[in-house]
């Protein structure tokens, strides 16, 4: 018998206990009708052929494994970076328990999100009476100060039209006739969760913007994109803002939402960009974006309204911040203070201290588009050299970004960029063209067991590492995390090959 | 057993009625149906359940897709099952419900990988069955030893009129392989329910009796498990007992599961079931059309568990009965060491539980077996009958809350103050932020198994360290607190 009560074994260690393998052995043998053992062994083999990698690149309509989530999700976590703001999924309510747990499987946090609970008499006559009922009870029970409303894929389906239907919900009482209430047409079926977070951003704008004359001032606003560190980033960018002294707004703040205390009570609202400061944020001389991809139509907006824009992929490390801080500056007029050359100076000792460890090995990285580009810099930087740079929602214009940024570099001579392609391409890739090192989000675990490539965790979704969210990415500060992210697991690797024999199990290294 | 003091009844009556302010009228009036205190020796909890979630509310509720993918299907480790439609959904259920099995991950099971169609706006435009026959002979190419493909189809597939069916038949015929169509579409029913029934369809018209089944050689020690979905392990440690008792499990369903196990299905003896709730409809098929017999059993603590190994034995000779008794001998001294280590820690506190279709009940007396009071307890998409079930499991003055809401949770919480809350991810931060002790009761939060004797420790060890961990005495800043 495995178990006793003064060391208590849980699923870790009570599988490997002789007694279940006997049962896994027994079942297998008579009652599973599995492949032999051969045959398995066969095709676990040729799974890493080149032969299956270009089978495996010819697929044309199966998707296995994708590194992306669906627009809503995008949509919903924008939303909940704005004062009080509760985010509203028109659909069916299955959809709005997914968003909900995936956000708070990343942050280990709460995740509160209302759904208009579709079902098929709504799929016949449409969502209006959803809506209408859904908007009057959410505001009577959650008392937010917004209520962002996107959709998931059976509202989109059978047409329904947000617009009318929250004027209609307003004439009916639902919510009062000056209240809030933001709203973005989300397909599931088009683009990405960063499109969601674009099309959500761009109608909150839109909500406090419309309507009003512009009176051009020389504040900034900026925004963040869809960011799995999107905490610790935001306070980052707050005290890059404060220490220039500089007139900037950080539209969409989650830094408080997504890190809430535990001291008693539990806060469904807490922190977010103030509704007041959206309002004012027409007025800005400039609008920046610290991701490209998740703010195209956000930008063309705010240009619309005759503000400045520019948008930048992700800045981590030295030159990313570099442009992003001298582009801030230029536009506040505000000069970089020496606290942030210090920063500055910080990284780049670090790496300094530690390029040998980095220099010359091969990154292979996965992510959303203005992710990998970001982090691509950054290993050029290092004196890494990328390889497979993989992103499921990257496209045409995103390609050609990141080919141009390799030629920019003799570093970047061996990368690959692979657009729209899914984890189960990037597991041939590894396969047939390994790499040192994997950098991505938790899926890559499951490349990392297939091929023995260690995987670094940086990305979203991080589910099976805990916190590590509360801490940058982007800027000076963030390039010295990520650097320790990757210089820990480099070290960790050495140990566990070293260790087998003692030759090289150095203590200072 | 007298009742609770009237007080206490008064206290939480008073309480539903004050939650039920916050609502518009009309919803209050909705929701009032599905809020109860139990009244002991009544035959059921007194409330309405299976009914429509209202808009708004926030209900903890999923979808007839995850009922189907995520619950029935998605275990079954040698079929390749298809999100069939946006990638969301099965994104967001990729790798979640922990269905341990064994096996080669992408060469001859599947369980934990995310297979998805991927609609574009031109699938929903022009339809998409073109993309499924595709995709199925994709997946026969990338994954040449599978057994079968099941589709699970998301909401824009029933919307736009795609014909499944069609394209399964035609595409199980090409292939010489199962293909099993799925109409598990999310604004089906009112909650995961319908999709455990849609499901449990599929294999009765399917899978059930097929292929090699018809040659399998029984026993009359067959049994076929029904409804554990081996999350953390749970299959394994309730096999370990049946095998040891001396019967022989020729099917599990479906957690650690393979086609052939469903399919043999009608060959047992008899048909055991645990999860109730979402695989009941399939154990009534086959009473009606096999002769099967079925009944519960409950391997959640010592006491339900000896219960359920001598009710199963009750059904066979006395080699089994004795083999049960011989089970229950050799594991009831862990049992005893277990109590022994954490009663005396855990004796006397209080626990409120919202969790599916059969948890809210089943749990119950393993707390029990602990020493913790459950003082509350209510399902997700239960329907009158497992309500019914559970009047027997709670004592009186339980307040019992169905479909509850975000709103309501938060409220009972908050106001009645237990020592553990077993629910969902979706609960856990938020309880936790107010200083309660959580345990997820879908996940096992990342633990587990809970399944028998090796479960209940594990169970017992979980929720002591939640109850008795250090840092709930630490959460008030000391120039605060007072």
């Amino acid at each position: 018998m495995p178990q006793t009560a003064l060391k208590i074994k849980d699923h870790i260690d009570l599988f490997n206990d002789p007694e279940y393998l006997e049962i896994f052995k027994r079942k297998r043998e008579q009652f599973e009708d599995m492949p032999d053992a051969e045959e398995v062994a066969k095709q676990a083999d040729y799974i890493n052929t080149m032969e299956y990698r270009e089978k495996n690149f010819a697929r044309e309509a199966l998707v296995i494994n994708p590194a992306k989530a669906c627009q809503p999700v995008g949509a919903a976590y924008c939303a909940a970076g704005f004062e009080g703001t509760l985010a509203f999924t028109h659909g069916s309510l299955g959809c709005a328990a997914y968003f909900r747990s995936h956000l708070s499987r990343h942050f280990k946090e709460p995740s509160a999100m209302v759904c208009s609970a579709m079902t098929e008499d709504a799929a016949v006559f449409g969502g209006l009476n959803n809506m209408v009922e859904g908007l009057a009870n959410a505001y009577a029970l959650y008392k937010p100060k917004m209520i962002a409303v996107h959709t998931s894929c059976i509202a989109e389906v059978i047409g329904d039209d947000l617009n009318s239907f929250i004027i209609q919900s307003r004439d009916k009482g639902s919510i009062p006739t000056d209240f809030p209430v933001a709203y973005a047409h989300t397909p599931s079926f088009v683009g990405s969760h960063i499109v969601g977070y674009d099309n959500m951003m761009k109608s909150i704008l839109s909500n406090f913007w419309e309507g009003k004359d512009r009176k051009a001032g020389n504040g900034v606003n900026i925004i963040g994109g869809f960011d799995g560190y999107g905490v610790a980033n935001a306070r980052e960018i707050k005290d890059i803002i404060a220490a220039m002294g500089a007139d900037a707004t950080l539209l969409s703040d989650v830094s408080d939402i997504y890190d809430t205390p535990a001291d008693g009570s539990y806060r469904m609202y807490d922190g977010g960009t103030p509704l007041e400061a959206v309002t004012k944020a027409l007025d800005a001389k400039a609008t920046i974006s610290l991701q490209e991809w998740c703010s195209g139509k956000t930008l063309d907006f705010a240009k619309d309204k005759g503000q400045e824009v520019a948008s930048f992929n992700y800045p981590m490390g030295l030159g990313a911040t570099d442009d992003f801080l001298m582009k801030l500056s230029a536009l506040t007029g505000k000069a970089i203070p020496e606290s942030i050359a210090k920063d500055r100076g910080r990284l780049v000792d670090a790496i300094e201290d530690s390029l040998s460890w980095i220099h010359g090995k091969s990154f292979s990285i996965y992510g959303d588009p203005d992710f990998v580009y970001g982090m691509t810099r950054f290993i050029l930087e290092l004196g890494g050299e990328p390889a497979h740079l993989l992103s499921t929602n990257g496209g045409n214009d995103w390609e050609e970004k990141m080919k141009a940024l390799l030629a920019s570099s003799p570093f970047g001579a061996s990368g690959q960029v692979w657009k729209g392609k899914d984890l189960w391409h990037m597991r041939s890739l590894l396969a047939t063209e390994p790499s040192d090192y994997l950098i991505g989000s938790s899926y890559g675990k499951y490349l990392e067991k297939d091929t023995g490539v260690p995987l670094i965790r940086i990305g979203f979704p991080i589910f099976d590492r805990h916190h590590h969210h509360r801490f940058p990415t982007m800027f000076y500060k963030g390039g010295l995390r990520v650097l320790v992210t990757i210089l820990d697991k480099i070290f960790d690797t050495i140990d566990e090959k070293t260790k087998v024999t003692g030759i090289s199990y150095d203590l200072t290294r | 057993m007298d009742g609770m003091n009237p007080d206490v009844k008064a206290e939480r009556k008073a309480l539903i009625e004050e939650v039920l302010s916050a609502y518009p009228e009309k919803t209050a009036k909705k929701r009032a149906r599905h809020l109860n205190v139990y009244d002991e020796g009544k035959p059921d909890c007194g409330v309405k359940s299976n009914i429509k979630s209202a808009p708004g509310v926030m209900t903890i509720r999923g979808c007839a897709y995850a009922g189907s993918k995520g619950v029935v299907f998605g275990p079954l480790k040698d079929m390749v099952h298809i999100s069939h439609g946006p990638v969301g959904c099965g994104q967001y259920s990729w790798s979640q419900r922990r269905n341990y099995y064994t096996g080669t991950t992408g060469v001859d099971t599947f369980v934990t990988m995310q297979i998805t169609s991927d609609f574009q706006e031109r699938d929903i435009v022009f339809g998409g069955d073109k993309k499924l026959e595709k995709v199925i002979d994709e997946i026969h190419a990338m994954f040449p030893l599978n057994k079968g493909v099941s589709i699970q189809s998301e909401c824009p597939v029933g919307l736009i009129g795609d014909d499944i069916e069609a394209v399964a038949k035609k595409k199980a015929k090409e292939h010489g392989k199962l293909v099993v169509p799925v109409r598990c579409e999310g604004f089906r029913g009112v909650s995961q329910s319908l999709g455990h029934h849609i499901a449990n369809d599929a294999v009765r018209d399917w899978m059930l009796g097929k292929g090699k089944s018809k040659e399998f050689e029984t026993t009359p020690y067959d049994v076929v498990v029904i409804g554990d979905y081996n999350i953390g392990g749970d299959a394994w440690a309730s096999r370990i007992l049946l095998e040891d008792m001396g019967l022989r499990v020729i099917g599990l369903w479906s957690g650690d599961a393979t086609l052939a196990e469903i399919e043999r299905g009608n060959k047992g003896k008899l048909n055991l079931i645990h999860c109730y709730r979402s695989m009941n409809y399939i154990c009534r098929h086959m009473e009606e059309q096999y002769n099967i017999p079925w009944m519960e059993y409950n391997f959640f603590g010592p006491t339900q568990i000896a219960k359920s190994l001598r009710a199963i034995a009750e059904k066979f000779d006395d080699k089994i009965k004795a083999g049960a008794e011989r089970v229950i001998a050799k594991y009831q001294p862990l049992a005893d060491a277990v109590l022994a280590k954490y009663k005396p820690r855990l004796q006397g506190r209080k626990a409120m539980l919202y969790v599916g279709g059969l948890r809210p009940r089943h749990v119950a007396d393993a707390y029990g077996d602990l020493g913790i009071d459950i003082i509350g307890t209510g399902y997700e998409f239960a329907h009158s009958d497992d309500y019914q079930r559970t009047a027997h499991y709670i004592k009186d003055a339980t307040l019992v809350y169905d479909d509850v809401t975000d709103y309501e949770l938060e409220k009972f919480i908050d106001k009645m103050r237990p020592d553990l809350v077993g629910s969902g991810i979706k609960e856990k931060y938020s309880t936790q932020k107010m200083g309660v002790p959580f345990r997820q009761l879908h996940s096992w939060d990342y633990s587990g198994p809970y399944h028998g004797y090796d479960g209940f420790a594990v169970f017992a060890r979980d929720m002591d360290m939640a109850i008795n961990s250090p840092v709930w005495a630490l959460n008030k800043a000391p120039w605060k607190a007072a």
